[in-house]
């Protein structure tokens, strides 16, 4: 049993001695040395697990288990380097590595004080092997403020987390008057972090003054496909997100606080129930918090698969185990919400930045950003692009900076073609938009918005048209039926999509398209609707010219959709190997007839049958002499 | 009441316990079925409304507007490709295809012998290492059409390593 942590006093004792503790750890002082490795969904998918484990054996046969301590730290954010393991003090990083690998480290670095060179990081403009994160360039333009504590402190346990500041905030909150916490938040100028950048002071001042249940829940129902940046905060440090909720509790009279968190994140789902019940232990959580007369509980309801339950009114549906339907407005969840008692729903990422606000107080936090979007914001960057991971940067970042300083540019020479921004309710930006500073307002003013955070870059081998229909399939499958324009318009829209991607769209679809997606966005009921359509919009407004290609001319020019490209082997260029043959899995690929062999080479040209072609693409995946392109 | 075992029944009726105090539990109850057996079959529905006091055509709703409560079992090893947009434009969609093709069923149906279902998953948020492939819970990274074969021969030979 933890020791209890009674009032504020104990609280800052407590503190004290983590914070000392951690410290030791990352300078080494403790005499001991560390390895930390990441615990994230991303590397425990590549076996971080495995490897940590294996570290603990390596290190404890090697007799070495009271000089070296092994534990795991929330996300790096550079997910398409790892697994990542760090060793402290000195601060080594080392990344993709391997179980195989785990001898060597420990061999040559804990050891011998030998730096493993073949693990480090290689920076690809320099070539430069580079031994610490924070001289990595997809580092080195990041402020971690919602980030805080992940990939440094086991999120595991609670002991890091106090000696990472962790309730300091709340501690700061409680000696407060509610009215001051909300006051110091409006000031901030915090916004929600989940799209729609609504300030998050003013949500909570809409909560009335009563007695009587009210409700905190945080909204972790992180359904935009290319977003995991509420996931990685939950997994990486979830006594903030608590913390940050607690402040909300506080400041609205709330008792109570639910998460709703998605049921495909079972890791941050068990690292909440950790982190609650270590705050139950040691009263944290409960009656009475720190000897105020504050009382506060949280619980925890999984979603089942919707994504319109990201819906702040379907979500409350749903929590009341109906389906997850958005109820109209008003009346607003912060007058008759959860059970038909006030309620305000938050961001994850937004609780995850209310401690901070307390902590170093609203100017410092309203320093950062541009004039209407304060402090920093997430990114889960991915698709096309060296740098995949999270990156958390000051508002006012601009795209640039974000896709080729951080981003690291477009993988094999490709060229840059659009960031797609704010999900299945967002849009493409182009390159004309790569020196807009990213902030609620310049995206919306963009045709995009900035949504929760997913940035998906796309390059010259991607189509829009598909990209359009693949947001339509998505949005169409979610949409929850309840209301017409949505559930009918979403249906016809994917329809003339689908059309046009198999070449048999018309010029008038063009325009139906277009006065459809305009009726779907002002007449739906909820969210979801209203923005259904700007995936299309978006695309329609930069990429005219493909719309028009797949119609008029029967192409793709990117060469995605199956109707309209075909494989094509330049006679010139090939062997006649027949590798293409033996793979093609329709037998579509014979000799040219007649005969015919390219000169200077000695077996006959081979060519695909294009009526017999499915257009899987094997042929092109074997043939070494780069013969086959598509057309 | 059709053919529910008596253990099924007995622990069916602890789960429906298990969330007594709780206001709206039906939820929560609902994902542990499905959890512990992998579908929600009318006798179960039937079963829980008499727990409960919900109404069937309540709780058959509820079953039936999320994705993650299945009317029917599933197969043995269920695969889920992720579509989510990071693996999308990396060629998930390929992907998917190549596993339909082997598997000889469509997302979302499960193969004759009950050994796969296949589904098409919504962001797993495991963009950073798409394409993903997901099965029975474990993650499969930077899938290509070339890894979709020995994957399904590993998991028809008795699963994963």
């Amino acid at each position: 049993m933890s020791e209890l942590i009674r009032s504020f006093e104990e609280l800052e004792a407590k503190q004290a001695v983590c914070t000392k503790c951690l410290n030791d750890k990352f300078t080494g002082s403790d005499g001991k040395r560390h390895v930390v490795l990441c615990g994230g969904t991303g590397c425990l998918s590549s076996h971080s697990a495995e490897i940590r484990h294996k570290f603990m054996d390596v290190i404890k046969a090697e007799g070495l288990d009271d000089k070296v301590t092994v534990n795991q730290v929330g996300c790096f954010g550079f997910c398409s380097q790892g697994p990542f393991v760090k060793i402290f003090p000195e601060d080594t990083l080392y990344k993709m590595v391997k179980l195989e690998d785990v001898e060597e480290i420990v061999e040559k670095d804990l050891k011998n004080n030998e730096i493993v060179e073949r693990l480090l990081y290689v920076d690809p403009r320099t070539q430069e092997k580079v031994t610490k994160q924070d001289d990595i360039e997809f580092y080195k333009k990041q402020i971690r403020i919602a980030l805080h504590g992940c990939g440094a402190i086991d999120p595991e346990n609670i002991d890091e987390a106090l000696g990472a500041e962790a309730f300091k905030g709340l501690a700061i909150a409680l000696k407060k008057d509610r009215k001051e916490v909300i006051q110091e938040v409006l000031d901030s100028g915090l916004r929600g972090r989940g799209g729609a950048g609504f300030p998050t002071g003013r949500k909570w001042s809409f909560v009335p003054d009563t007695d009587g249940p009210k409700y905190l829940v945080c909204n972790g129902d992180e359904g935009d496909p290319g977003a995991f940046m509420d996931r990685s905060i939950l997994e990486g440090n979830p006594f903030a997100v608590i913390e940050g909720m607690m402040i909300g509790g506080y400041a609205i009279g709330a008792q109570n606080g639910y998460f709703y968190v998605r049921a495909e994140y079972p890791i941050a789902v068990k690292r909440l129930n950790l982190a609650i019940k270590a705050m139950e232990e040691v009263g944290l959580l409960g009656d009475n918090i720190l000897g105020t007369d504050f009382c506060f509980r949280v619980h925890i309801r999984l979603g089942a698969g919707a994504f319109v339950c990201g819906e702040e009114t379907a979500l409350l549906n749903s929590i009341e185990g109906k389906r997850g339907m958005p109820r109209p407005r008003p009346p607003f969840p912060a007058v008759k919400g959860l059970w038909g008692c006030p309620t305000c729903v938050n961001n994850v990422e937004t609780l995850a930045n209310v401690p901070y606000i307390m902590r170093e107080g609203a100017a410092k936090f309203a320093s950062i950003g541009t004039e209407k979007s304060k402090g920093t914001k997430v990114f889960a960057l991915g698709g096309k692009i060296n740098n995949v991971g999270l990156v958390e940067v000051p508002m006012g970042t601009t795209l640039k900076e974000l896709i080729y300083d951080i981003g690291g540019g477009i993988p094999n020479g490709k060229e840059f073609k659009a960031i797609q921004t704010g999900g299945p309710s967002g849009g493409c930006l182009t390159a004309k938009n790569l020196d807009t500073p990213i902030d609620y307002d310049n995206l919306i003013a963009a045709g995009s918005m900035m949504g929760s955070g997913g940035a998906i870059v796309m390059d010259e081998d991607n189509c829009m048209v598909d990209v359009a229909k693949f947001y339509m399939e998505f949005i169409f499958d979610e949409s929850c039926g309840k209301c017409s324009p949505c559930r009918i318009g979403t249906k016809r829209m994917l329809e003339i999509l689908t059309r046009i991607t198999e070449g048999k769209g018309q010029m008038e679809d063009l325009e139906a398209l277009q006065v459809l997606a305009n009726n779907v966005k002002t007449n739906s009921l909820c969210g979801l609707g209203q923005t259904a359509p700007n995936p299309i919009l978006s695309t329609m407004a930069s990429f005219m010219d493909e719309y028009v290609a797949h119609i008029r001319d029967k192409k793709c020019p990117a060469h995605v959709c199956k109707n309209l490209m075909t494989y094509v082997i330049d006679k010139d260029k090939c062997f006649g190997c027949q590798m293409c043959a033996k793979g093609c899995p329709a037998d579509a690929i014979h000799h040219i007839e007649p005969e015919y062999v390219a000169p200077g080479k000695k077996l006959p040209a081979m060519c695909i049958d294009a009526n017999k072609c499915v257009k899987c693409g094997a042929c092109i995946a074997t043939c070494k002499f780069g013969a086959i392109s598509k057309q | 009441m059709a053919h529910l075992q008596e253990a099924a029944v007995k622990q069916i009726t602890e789960i429906c316990d298990r969330y007594k105090n709780e206001e709206t539990p039906l939820m929560m109850i609902l994902s542990d079925i499905q959890k512990e057996y992998g579908y929600i079959p009318l006798e179960v529905q039937e079963l829980v409304s008499e727990k409960t006091g919900i109404s069937v055509a309540e709780i058959y709703g509820v079953v039936t507007f999320y994705s993650f409560f299945s009317l029917k079992p599933k197969g043995k090893n269920v695969v889920g490709c992720c579509l989510g947009t990071a693996c999308y434009v990396k060629g998930a969609q390929q992907v998917i295809d190549k596993f339909s093709e082997i598997l000889g069923i469509k997302p979302g149906e499960t193969s004759e012998d009950g050994m796969f279902t296949l589904d098409a998953l919504r962001c797993i948020g495991a963009c950073g290492i798409a394409p993903a492939v997901q099965i029975n819970g474990t993650v499969y990274p930077k899938m290509s059409v070339d890894q979709v074969k020995p994957l399904i021969e590993k998991y028809k030979n008795g699963g994963a390593a």
